[in-house]
Formats: structure tokens, C-alpha cells, sequence
């Protein structure tokens, strides 16, 4: 299906990356959301509240961040499209209920837009420091999907890829941005609402008497019905059998963590998205995401016109890690280098992924600005040797 | 246009933002290149120094923020006292000349001069000294087509105010033409201004 046009404001705008972030929640068909402010974050949950009132649909500023990701959740099971907005101490707060959406598999979005940590950090300053936090934040064993737009354009349209995502899997989906994109301002062009593709809720058609809210038919995803529906049906965070009701055995255990890994874990590749140039017959691959990944472009730019031959890995889904694709073009090159605002995060999937066929040269940097392209071209000159 | 980096700063209150984000809006919209915006955040933003950045080019924009701008619109003391130091050896200053007394320039600058609060005082609301600032910008720099940046200022000022604030524009716009009509008057033969009237 496609977009409903209500919430789509087609056109060619000049916007920052939280208001584009709003937009494509609300292209998305996203009528709910809740937010606890934080810098620098909030201007996407302003966009979304001044909006929603023309659009239909409501904002709700909560006590906290706990809050706010739970009452998310409630407005999934009512209906709603629904999605939280925060920076790192907010989504600290929110992991327990990351965790929460994936046990009960609830479609919802989460937005991170990164600013340096720990703690409370650089609150106006950019950052990709919280990238294995999205990956592992939230306790036990679940798979998680994660998106990195580079542009404001991008922010509008990985949201929109972020919800279809969700609704797909049936799993919470974090947009991982950083106050470098959040807060840059450029072209952003929204296209008419009929050629914006809308991945829609999966309901049932089962009749109440037939239906069992967590069986899957083979499927790996169930089927979802709404309160109000006329069906009765339970969610809970504790293991739960078809039916929705706790089931305290290894048994109930191994088939629902299985399932609900699994679902993610065989759909890895069709989840990746990736932008890859210049590849085949490259001696270095820089790999990179989110605004990184611009400053690197133009690092690969130099080091070309110094005669190294480098291609580009960009990582627009950076979770599901894209370890086949890693792994096959660690067969063919001599090294990896990989620049991130944290202290080396994603370098270590590199490492993991490439098994130790080719050399990982990590870039790191603390974040509260970006790299110099100098700093990112060094690495690649060096590990070109 | 080559990779162009403009620096637009002044105090809390003047339209600072406004101001470069018209002049991104006019480059990377209605003249179809791009065009990137940073701002500083923080308690800088509040009050005292406030500043955007504006990258214009043909390209995509890859590295986000400005290095060492080409341009430097300076609409307070602060501002210059803060920014001059960054501008591009050969660059071009555009100040507001009742707020900004220069003082250390290094050779090779190209300054221009507009009393834009006073302009827009002439209009009746000074607020709109960032839109005179704007036109005197597209006089002078000659970067962007005039009828672009005046798009892009009815495209982002608030309703109700288009008129007034095209009105601005067009006045920042003539005074930048008559600026570059006496500078070019100055640079005739020295004898020819020594024997004039008195200045």
C-alpha cells in the first residue's frame, strides 16, 4: 500500500534532520508519539507536535523516557503507528523496553540521535557512540534492527524504511542519527504520497474462535490484532506460548527466542542496505555509516588521487551487520579501515565478520565534531602499505 | 559554483539563522545546486555571538562544516572580533557598518559596508535588518541570482510579511548596487579624486 496523503508534505523543503526525521514519521502513517525532551533530539517530536494536530493524531510529553517507550507501545496495540524520540541518557532509559517491544513483538521505531557520552556527555555535540548499546542494550538474547542516514534526505527516508521494517519483522526499530545530521540543514524532497510504499500492520483475517495471538503458522512473524477488535488476547514481557500467556519452561523458552531471533537473523540480507562503490579490485574498503560516512567520502576521494586503489562500504542498515558481505570482500583486499565517532565499535564487527582475512584499522575519535578527512586518508595510506 | 563557505554572525535576536538559511534556500532549491547549514548550539545561541554556516556548491557536500570561510557576514562587534581571525586570506567581509569598527584587517580583504538596521528602521521594523543584510549579500558576492534569494525570502519568512521583507531585501539589494558603483568610482586614476570635492 501507499502512503496516506494526510501526513505527506510533498514537496522540495530545506529542512534540518530532526524535522525530516518528523516528516517521514508522519509520511510513515506514525499518529502517535511520546517524548521526554533532550538535546539535541527534541526538534523532532516539536515538528511531529505542531503537525499532528492538522494531521490527526496526538503527541504526548511524558514524565520520562521510560515512559514515553512504554506508552509507545500501548498506542501500537491500539492501533496507532507509534515511535519515541531520544539522545543517549534517554535511551539508556529506554532499554529495558527495547527489550520489552521485542519480547511481545510490537512495531514501533526508536530515534537516537547520537551526542558524545557517557553519561550526559556533549549534549549539543554529534557522536556514534551508542552503536553497540542498540545492538545489545536491553538484556537477553533478541535481534535488532538499526538504520544511519548520513543526510537530512536520508532521515526522512530510513524513517520511513524504519517503520515498514517494523511492521515487516514485528520488532522495535532504532534510527540511529547524530547531532551532526540531526541539527544540518539541506535540500530534503518528499515525494507525492502514492509513491511513498507503506509496508501495512500485519492484522489477522482469522476469525476471534481461531485465533491465537502468537502462533505463527509457520511464518516466523504472527499475526497482530488491535484492542477493540473483538478478539481477547494477552501480552506479556514474560515467555509466553501461542496463546499469549506466560510459560515458564526451557521448552516455551527455546521455541520463542528461537522464533523471535531467527525471524531477523534468515531476513539479514534482504534487511542490508548498503551503498558499496568501487570494490572490485580495491587494495582498502573504508567502512563507514551516518555522517562518518561523508567526511570519509571524501578521504577515498584523496587517497585516489594519490594513486590507492579504495572502495566504499557504506552501511545504511548497520544492524543486522552485514557479515557475509564482509567476510567475501575481506577474501579479495588487504584492509578494512574503519572511522566512527566512538572508540572503535563497529570496527570490532569488521574484525569479527572479516576472520581474519584481512587487517581491520580502526579510526576511532571521541566524537563532539567529526574526523578531519586527513585523519580517515592517513589510516587508509597506512593501511594500504 | 566551486565549493563556497559562508559564515553569517551576529547577536541572538537579528536573524542570524534566517539569514543563511534563505541564502542555503535560494542556492540549494531555487537554483537547484547544494547547499548545507550547520548552526552552533548551546548557550552561544542564546545570547551573546551567534552564528550559521552555509556551504554552497555544485557538488554534493561531503565534509559538513566550514573550514575557513570564504565569505564572513558580520552583524555585530562580537562577530567580527570572533570570526574575522578565520576568513580566507583574499575573502570577502560584509558588516553591518553602524554596529562593526574594524581593527586588525589583514591585506587583501574585500570589505563591504551597509547600515542595515538603520535601512530597516527606514522601513519601519527593524527586524528585517537580516533580509537588507541578505540583499546587500546578493549585490555584493553576485553569487546567487537575485530573484532566487527573493524567493527564498517569501519562502521563509512568516506569513503576512512577504511584502515588507521583499521591500527589505530590494533595499540591502540597491544599496550593494550603488556600493560597488562608488567603490568602482574610487578605484579610477588617483589624480582625478584629488582634484575633487572635498570628501
Amino acid at each position: 500500500m501507499t502512503a496516506d496523503p494526510k501526513g505527506v508534505l510533498t514537496g522540495i523543503h530545506f529542512l534540518d534532520g530532526d524535522f525530516a526525521c518528523a516528516e517521514g514519521c508522519l509520511a510513515a502513517g506514525a499518529r502517535f508519539a511520546a517524548g521526554y525532551p533532550i538535546t539535541p533530539s527534541t526538534e523532532v517530536v516539536e515538528r511531529f507536535a505542531q503537525r499532528i494536530p492538522l494531521v490527526g493524531g496526538t503527541f504526548i510529553q511524558m514524565e520520562d523516557e521510560l515512559a514515553a517507550s512504554i506508552a509507545i507501545q500501548g498506542a501500537v496495540w491500539a492501533g496507532a503507528k507509534a515511535f519515541t524520540v531520544t539522545s543517549g541518557p534517554g535511551f539508556s532509559l529506554m532499554m529495558e523496553h527495547i527489550g520489552y517491544a521485542a519480547m511481545t513483538e510490537t512495531p514501533c521505531v526508536f530515534v537516537n540521535v547520537q551526542r558524545g557520552g557517557p553519561s550526559t556527555g556533549l549534549p549539543t555535540l554529534p557522536a556514534q557512540a551508542d552503536m553497540m548499546q542498540a545492538r545489545w542494550g536491553s538484556h537477553g538474547d533478541y535481534e535488532i534492527i538499526a538504520l544511519s542516514p548520513s543526510s537530512p534526505q536520508e532521515c526522512f527516508d530510513l524513517t520511513i524504511r524504519a517503520f515498514n521494517l517494523s511492521e515487516q519483522y514485528r520488532t522495535p526499530v532504532l534510527l540511529m542519527m547524530d547531532e551532526c545530521v540531526g541539527h544540518m540543514t539541506e535540500k530534503v524532497v518528499i515525494p507525492p504520497a502514492e509513491e511513498i510504499e507503506i509496508y501495512p500492520r500485519r492484522l489477522t483475517n482469522k476469525p476471534p474462535e481461531a485465533f491465537q495471538p502468537y502462533e505463527t503458522d509457520g511464518d516466523l512473524v504472527p499475526e497482530m490484532v488491535h484492542a477493540g477488535m473483538g478478539y481477547r488476547f494477552h501480552i506479556t514481557g514474560l515467555t509466553h506460548d501461542e496463546r499469549g500467556y506466560p510459560a515458564m519452561s526451557p521448552v516455551a523458552q527455546d521455541k520463542l527466542i528461537r522464533r523471535i531471533t531467527a525471524k531477523i537473523r534468515n531476513a539479514a540480507e534482504r534487511i542490508s542496505m548498503r551503498e558499496e562503490e568501487g570494490i572490485d579490485g580495491a587494495e582498502v574498503v573504508v567502512v563507514s555509516y551516518g555522517i562518518t560516512a561523508r567526511v570519509a567520502q571524501r578521504s577515498i576521494e584523496l587517497a585516489r588521487r594519490k594513486g590507492v586503489r579504495v572502495g566504499k562500504l557504506r552501511l545504511l542498515t548497520v544492524w543486522p551487520f552485514p557479515d557475509w558481505r564482509v567476510r567475501e570482500i575481506a577474501k579479495q583486499v588487504k584492509a578494512f579501515v574503519v572511522p566512527e565517532l566512538n572508540m572503535g565499535q563497529i570496527a570490532r564487527e569488521v574484525e569479527r565478520a572479516s576472520c581474519g582475512a584481512a587487517r581491520t584499522v580502526p579510526v576511532p575519535h571521541a566524537g563532539g565534531t567529526v574526523h578531519r578527512p586527513e585523519q580517515i586518508l592517513e589510516a587508509i595510506l597506512e593501511a594500504a602499505k | 559554483m566551486p565549493l563556497t563557505e559562508i559564515r553569517v554572525a551576529g547577536f541572538g535576536g537579528q536573524g542570524v539563522i534566517l539569514a543563511a538559511m534563505i541564502i542555503g534556500k535560494a542556492a540549494s532549491i531555487f537554483e537547484n545546486g547544494y547547499a548545507t547549514l550547520t548552526q552552533a548550539f548551546g548557550p552561544e545561541a542564546r545570547g551573546s555571538a551567534c552564528s550559521a554556516q552555509v556551504i554552497l556548491s555544485d557538488e554534493p557536500i561531503l565534509y559538513p562544516y566550514i573550514t575557513q570561510p570564504d565569505i564572513l557576514i558580520a552583524m555585530s562587534q562580537d562577530a567580527y572580533n570572533r570570526f574575522m581571525p578565520e576568513l580566507k586570506p583574499g575573502g570577502t567581509l560584509l558588516i553591518e557598518e553602524d554596529l562593526v569598527r574594524i581593527h586588525d584587517l589583514p591585506n587583501g580583504i574585500r570589505i563591504h559596508g551597509v547600515p542595515a538596521t538603520r535601512l530597516a528602521e527606514e522601513l519601519g521594523r527593524r527586524l528585517v535588518l537580516n533580509i537588507v543584510m541578505v540583499g546587500f549579500f546578493a549585490a555584493v558576492t553576485k553569487l546567487l541570482q537575485p530573484e532566487s534569494l527573493r524567493k527564498a525570502v517569501a519562502d521563509s519568512v512568516p506569513a503576512g510579511t512577504e511584502a515588507l521583507n521583499l521591500r527589505a531585501f530590494d533595499k540591502g539589494f540597491e544599496y550593494g548596487l550603488m556600493e560597488l558603483k562608488s567603490e568602482s568610482a574610487e578605484s579610477q586614476p588617483v589624480d582625478k579624486w584629488i582634484e575633487g570635492l572635498p570628501h
